[in-house]
């Protein structure tokens, strides 16, 4: 909330404050739920909700494409072949016991610090950055901008993404 | 029109147009359950189909809704309650999401941004989630096995499906699908302009990559390994009764109803008449009858097809992505953006 008051500058936006706090917090929920159920399935599902409210944040901030890129790449893509995985090898019903454990303390301090690290890298170079949200980001401008000004990034990613899809051939293939 | 709805406030346009999506969900469903899978189907066969509920049978789909809302609300011992009961919501989100994108005319349109056609295949996606909840939660190895064969598939056929669009975006310039009916409509053949260029003509090859994978996306026979009745029972499906049942049977035809408008927005030109000023406002009235229209012809080749062939096997079926859809549709798009940039 504080953040996107900020973000916004001397005029308040009231209704986009209002639906960042309630998405916020709904992804908070599905966050803390998503680390703490013993059920994997339902880990997956509680992960779905925060990636949505992820995306919900991103129409806030008027950027659709990264939006859509959102629900397209991760709950269309990623979180499917979770589920699909989970249930190809280990679909019991109720509660697995041997979820978590002896790890949690650990996954903490690494969530912490995280947060701490991001969070201190973020305010400390946008902090007084102003966010003029007049109107939604324009495919075409995106579209421009990966191919031109970023083009040499966008290369290198793709090289990046040929050459994990190989390695995932050459591991399955080998036998 | 744009008169009339720039007068209305936010909240009347909202509610005119959350109307008039659950009319195109529902009245599309129950036409495409009468027309096609109650008669045609009949006639194919040489019979008459229902004919006891009202003359010639047309109230036989009140009567198979009344049967299931009476029917239990079932939920087995083992299965997840929650996930189990909020499945079939998940899915038929999805396809109410699909329909937002869909324009009916100049006005008559939900949205109308520059998300267009990448939206509607992100959305279209969720309903996999909604799937595999149905075949987990469910606690039955039927409906197991009837969500991870439909995930397959759906994921496979996603590819093409999207693959094939890229070709009429490369053509119009847009991803709007408003957009994408003007460019049809403002079109030309050669320089004669009498008819628009719908794009069937110039992108056909991505019109049946399109049509193909749409049967896929849409688990209609010969793509109906998911719910298999003589392996699966009805797969990812077995254990629903009553109503959620229902919202399944809805989702399902519903969706087929808005893929084919998608399909005829693509390459049919959409709610276009020729001959009409693309900005009629005449267009307003007709525009989504006429594409309604095209979405009864497009179903009607599915159910054609569903009625027609046998069921492929898994390794047929994702061969058939795999190996030709997606090269195929890869040709296409080098095909037209060279021809883009040449011609």
């Amino acid at each position: 909330m504080m953040l996107a008051a900020a973000a916004s500058g001397g005029d308040l936006f009231v209704a986009q404050n209002v639906f960042f706090g309630a998405i916020a917090l709904v992804m908070i929920v599905s966050a803390l739920r998503c680390v703490t159920t013993r059920n994997v399935v339902h880990a997956a599902l509680w992960l779905v909700l925060v990636l949505a409210g992820a995306a919900a944040q991103f129409i806030l901030l008027g950027s659709e494409f990264v939006a859509v890129t959102q629900v397209l790449v991760y709950i269309g893509a990623i979180i499917v072949l979770f589920l699909f995985g989970i249930m190809l090898t280990k679909a019991s019903m109720g509660d697995d016991d041997s979820v978590a454990g002896e790890k949690r303390l650990m996954a903490a301090l690494v969530a912490v610090l995280l947060a701490v690290v991001m969070g201190i890298a973020l305010i400390d170079s946008y902090s007084d950055t102003r966010l003029v949200i007049d109107e939604p980001q324009r495919f075409g401008e995106v579209s421009d901008a990966i191919f031109s000004q970023y083009i040499v990034a966008f290369e290198a990613v793709s090289v990046l993404l040929l050459a994990a899809l190989i390695g995932a051939i050459v591991v399955a293939r080998k036998e | 029109m744009i008169g009339v709805l720039s007068e209305l406030s936010y909240w009347q346009v909202t509610s005119i147009r959350v109307a008039a999506g659950l009319v195109a969900v529902l009245l599309v469903a129950g036409t495409l359950v009468y027309a096609h899978l109650f008669k045609m189907v009949s006639f194919m066969q040489s019979r008459l189909g229902p004919m006891e509920a009202g003359p010639y049978g047309s109230l036989q789909l009140a009567a198979e809704i009344g049967k299931f809302l009476q029917k239990e609300d079932i939920v087995p011992r083992r299965a997840d309650r929650f996930v189990f009961k909020a499945a079939p919501f998940v899915v038929l989100t999805s396809t109410f999401l699909l329909l937002v994108v869909l324009p009916g005319g100049p006005d008559a349109w939900f949205i109308s941004n520059d998300l267009g056609v990448y939206l509607a295949m992100a959305v279209s996606s969720v309903s996999v989630i909604g799937i595999l909840m149905a075949g987990w939660g469910s606690a039955s190895k039927y409906s197991l096995l009837g969500g991870l064969r439909a995930t397959g598939q759906l994921i496979a056929y996603e590819l093409p499906l999207l693959l094939a669009v890229v070709g009429v975006v490369i053509q119009a310039e847009t991803m709007n699908l408003q957009g994408i009916v003007l460019a049809q409509a403002d079109g030309e053949i050669f320089g004669w302009g009498a008819i628009g260029n719908p794009f069937i003509l110039t992108q056909f090859v991505g019109f049946l990559i399109f049509m193909v994978a749409m049967q896929a996306e849409l688990t209609q026979t010969p793509f109906d390994m998911p719910v298999a009745e003589s392996e699966l029972v009805t797969g990812y499906m077995t254990e629903y009764s009553g109503l959620r049942f229902l919202l399944f049977f809805i989702g399902e035809f519903a969706t087929a109803g808005v893929f084919s408008a998608i399909a005829a927005v693509l390459f049919l030109g959409g709610w276009y008449v020729p001959g009409l000023d693309p900005s009629d406002n005449l267009l307003n009235v007709i525009g989504p009858l006429v594409l309604f229209g095209k979405v009864v012809l497009l179903t009607f080749v599915v159910f054609w097809v569903r009625f027609t062939f046998p069921r492929f096997r898994e390794d047929q079926l994702q061969r058939l992505a795999w190996k030709f859809l997606v090269p195929l549709a890869l040709a296409n798009i080098v095909v037209t953006g060279v021809l883009k940039v040449v011609v």
